[in-house]
């Protein structure tokens, strides 16, 4: 039955991509029913060139019509819209805070891990030292707390979700092991109590359909 | 107890001037320390042990690095006058956006542009065209893109401005034929204060940029 202010919420993505995933995970946490188009990077629907002309990628929220892109900018706006589950501090310090990470975990923690486990022969040790470095940064910002929020998840662990998750994958294809329980003992923790978090648990895409999918490429 | 507010930044960065037109368009009393960045101080290298970088916004002792956050941390704490960002939500997300766009566009092919030789610089040259002309085109009628008054994505793309005589001198570009209207923009933008006070002239920018090419032997 529509409501007299029915809300249209939908969102194009990839279900491999952790980009996306953190979208669905939002979603998810605040409670927010939505249409999930999957879309085909190879043959990319009108909706998504007419929704994100600029960057032509996923994910895009898509809110009574606006487009909104960018993963992290469309985390912030889905933590200012919908008030069910506060997502991001009301603090500006906190809040500087958590965009820091954000960004960090952006530019430089995926990138250097995501190279680690596609680099070829010459550029590998490198590679993983960067990584592993990467990760060195993580641990000493997590320490101990349960989630990078605090006591409970918020914004940046869900924008660490391929550290939570998807790291497991790839290092296990790639045949490296960088993020371990000796190696990072604080980090690895932290991702246990990630994907154990009822909600996300279910917002996870499935691991060995996600496995195949990575090792796949791999092979390419 | 009385704010203290130290902004630690590098004179010719693009990025700290961000900060500089955030904390002018406030009223912010704070103190400026210049930074020499082939020898950095102990004060930046314990505000920002991860990425070691200017400008760095330290509000009581407590650090706010990358020049984005940090005018968002200003809009937020010192909310009374001159809002930089929109109050409603999906507008503030479209303003994110741009000032996104001009982290992760405006700054590489800028830098392309002079830095650059031969037919990667022609390729550098079509690119900084496609960007400020799609830039034209989000600003569309209005005076700033904040609307009457400048906001966010205004002052995270003026600096940019300060380099310009660099760019079309050494990469043989006349940005005002190609961009007229981002070149009215910009020059409207020089008309307020809160950014003529917090930006070098372009000459000085000039003449920094001709000695990091003699630096790198990129002659």
């Amino acid at each position: 039955m529509a409501t007299a202010n029915q809300e249209e919420v939908r969102l194009l993505g990839k279900w491999a991509s952790p980009f996306s995933n953190r979208i669905d995970l939002a979603l998810k946490l605040e409670g927010v029913p939505y249409k999930y188009s999957e879309e085909n990077l190879a043959n990319k629907s009108d909706d998504l060139l007419k929704y994100n002309p600029v960057y032509k990628k996923v994910p895009i929220l898509v809110h009574n019509g606006n487009p909104i892109a960018e993963s992290l900018i469309i985390l912030e706006y889905i933590d200012e819209t919908w008030k069910n589950n506060p997502l991001l501090s009301e603090d500006p310090y906190e809040r500087a805070l958590a965009r820091f990470w954000f960004k960090t975990l952006d530019d430089k923690i995926l990138p250097a891990i995501w190279n680690a486990c596609w680099s070829d022969e010459k550029g590998r040790e490198k590679a993983v030292e960067e990584a592993l470095e990467a990760l060195k940064i993580l641990e000493d910002e997590i320490k101990d707390k349960k989630f990078f929020g605090g006591e409970t998840l918020g914004l940046v662990d869900i924008a660490a979700n391929f550290i939570g998750y998807w790291v497991y994958i790839l290092q296990e294809i790639a045949g490296l092991e960088l993020l371990t329980l000796e190696k990072f003992p604080k980090v690895y923790k932290w991702s246990q109590e990630f994907i154990n978090h009822p909600v996300i648990k279910e917002g996870l895409p499935p691991r060995d359909e996600l496995f195949a999918f990575f090792k796949a490429s791999a092979s390419k | 107890m009385a704010d203290e507010v130290i902004l630690l930044d590098y004179w010719a960065s693009p990025f700290g001037m961000r900060v500089r037109i955030a904390l002018a368009e406030k009223g912010i009393k704070h103190e400026y320390k210049e930074e020499d960045l082939r020898n950095k101080s102990p004060l930046l290298l314990q505000m920002n042990p991860v990425h070691k970088k200017i400008p760095v916004l330290i509000h009581n002792g407590k650090s706010i690095c990358e020049s984005l956050i940090a005018v968002q941390y200003i809009d937020e704490v010192w909310n009374e006058k001159s809002p930089l960002l929109p109050s409603d939500p999906y507008q503030r997300s479209q303003a994110r956006f741009w000032a996104d766009y001009v982290d992760k566009k405006i700054y590489e092919v800028g830098k392309n542009l002079w830095t650059k030789k031969g037919e990667e610089q022609e390729a550098a040259k079509k690119e900084f065209v496609e960007a400020h002309k799609l830039l034209e085109q989000e600003l569309g009628d209005k005076t700033y893109f904040g609307g009457d008054k400048i906001g966010f994505v205004d002052v995270a793309l003026i600096p940019f401005y300060t380099w310009f005589k660099g760019y079309e001198t050494f990469g043989n570009i006349n940005v005002e034929k190609e961009c007229p209207k981002f070149i009215a923009w910009a020059k409207r933008c020089m008309q307020v204060e809160s950014i003529s006070k917090s930006v070098p002239d372009q000459d000085k920018v000039y003449g920094f940029m001709v000695e990091i090419r003699k630096r790198f032997g990129l002659e």
